[in-house]
């Protein structure tokens, strides 16, 4: 399989989604993450690695949390930072966008991030700068359609791996609409990867897709039966904005059935910890005393997703091309 | 080469450490990964010092990542202690060129201004790029460009040496 993720000599030139990555590339990533970590706690928060290096955030789609993480990752990393809002309204993918970027390599860039609505849009971005920069020009996938949100994966792994350290002993269930949820198909493949026994998929019929099973899911219709015995809960915004039919009956009527309460969290372990992406729907998906009681690690999840995203930026830059 | 035994270099080292510094109660003790970081430890326990050793990687540091890159598992940094306005007794196994001491000398500072750093080393091995000395060494021993100390740890803590040489390319 054609992986332009990948180059000759298997060094990460892109991330683009978590399929193709090798399990030993994930926890190199996560390793860095680590050491990266204690970057934050000291007096000068910074390291001189990406020194002269810019980085440019380019979003189709509005995300300021996403944007921002990767904004202060870049310059922990002492690169100049670039950010650039594109509507994705005014442009039309094809032409349009290689325009753009064009212009933007003609700038000197040495590392776009990208958030785009159209699934596969950063793929299509970094075949193109393959071609014109042979592999010298990065590519981060912040998110793209319904395809995949490499670095959230990456620091709900790190996370999980964090508390829980071992993932060949781990039941682990993710709650919601999976179905608009890139971030579901990125953490299913990385558990996957990482040798996670169960992985399962809790949510209504409406907002489940079909082939999950052949994801190798077990695929629960109940939330209490979903994280029975889970170790991780993985609790998803519900999309509203993707929603374009009438999926759920009401956002009162899903957090009736699906919304996290302490009183249904006591049927998973524990010692059970509770994750979110961000940002959340305080009494949709997740019920306050939850989001901010001892189990959930919803703000760690923030704090591990600048020295992942420092991690994913400096193994790029340190490839030597495609 | 008739290689010296790591272990007398360590015991002439300790010595000149131990002399130098009679008062180690506020002395900041930070070992360089990997080698040097074992030999702090070892400087720790067997001398005593007032506060817990620290250990920096000087990955993110280095001149070179532009064209080696990051190596494959860089160590957290820990600094257990204040560096402003401390003394501190940067440990390393080898000192070459000098510019893994002037990372580690940058990433030193930004934990803080140190009073002041000295460095102590198993073995000067000369060649090199950058004004930087030390000030404690178990022996000078110069090598070929192409030769490499290479400091190995067995099971029970006892320093070996090995000389590695890399075919010329």
């Amino acid at each position: 399989m054609n992986n332009p993720q990948l180059n000759a000599a298997g060094e990460l030139i892109h991330l683009l989604s978590i399929e193709g990555l090798p399990k030993a590339m994930i926890h190199r990533i996560l390793d860095t993450a680590e050491s990266f970590l204690s970057v934050t706690d000291r007096e000068v928060k910074q390291v001189p690695l990406l020194r002269g290096k810019s980085v440019f955030n380019v979003f189709f789609e509005n995300s300021t949390r996403t944007r921002t993480t990767f904004e202060i990752a870049a310059k922990r990393l002492s690169a100049d930072v670039v950010n650039l809002n594109i509507g994705s309204s005014s442009t039309s993918k094809g032409e349009s966008l290689i325009d753009t970027i064009d212009n933007l390599a003609a700038m000197s860039a040495d590392m776009f991030v990208m958030r785009h609505s159209e699934s596969g849009a950063p793929t299509f971005l970094a075949q193109h700068l393959n071609r014109i920069s042979g592999g010298a020009i990065h590519v981060i996938n912040a998110g793209d359609g319904r395809h995949a949100h490499p670095t959230q994966a990456l620091l709900d792994m790190y996370t999980i791996r964090h508390y829980k350290k071992d993932f060949t002993k781990l039941r682990v269930a993710i709650v919601g609409d999976i179905l608009h949820s890139r971030v579901a198909r990125s953490d299913i493949h990385a558990l996957t990867t990482l040798g996670c026994p169960e992985v399962r998929a809790v949510g209504p019929t409406t907002l489940l897709p079909s082939h999950l099973e052949n994801m190798g899911v077990r695929v629960y219709h109940d939330l209490r039966d979903g994280i029975r015995d889970c170790d991780v809960i993985i609790m998803l915004r519900l999309q509203k904005e993707r929603m374009t039919g009438a999926l759920i009956p009401s956002a009162q009527e899903y957090f009736k059935h699906f919304g996290l309460t302490e009183e249904k969290l006591k049927s998973a372990k524990p010692d059970a910890i509770v994750m979110h992406p961000g940002p959340m729907n305080r009494g949709v998906e997740i019920d306050s005393p939850v989001a901010d009681g001892p189990q959930s690690v919803i703000l760690n999840q923030v704090t591990f997703g600048i020295a992942v995203r420092m991690a994913v930026m400096s193994i790029l830059a340190s490839s030597k091309g495609a | 080469m008739i290689l010296p035994n790591p272990e007398s270099l360590y015991a002439r080292l300790r010595e000149q450490v131990d002399k130098a510094f009679p008062d180690r109660s506020e002395l900041g003790l930070i070992g360089v990964h990997s080698g040097g970081a074992w030999i702090a430890e070892r400087l720790h326990a067997d001398l005593g010092f007032g506060l817990p050793c620290g250990f920096l990687d000087s990955a993110f540091y280095r001149d070179d990542f532009s064209e080696r890159g990051l190596k494959e598992a860089p160590k957290p940094a820990e600094v257990p202690f204040e560096v402003a306005g401390r003394t501190i007794l940067l440990v390393d196994d080898v000192l070459y060129t000098g510019r893994t001491t002037r990372a580690i000398v940058n990433h030193l500072f930004d934990f803080g201004r140190p009073a002041k750093i000295e460095l102590a080393v198993l073995l000067d091995r000369g060649g090199r790029e950058l004004p930087i000395d030390a000030q404690y060494v178990g022996k000078h021993l110069p090598l070929k460009p192409e030769e490499s100390f290479v400091l190995t740890r067995d099971d029970q803590g006892a320093f070996r040496l090995e000389l590695e040489v890399k075919p010329s390319e």
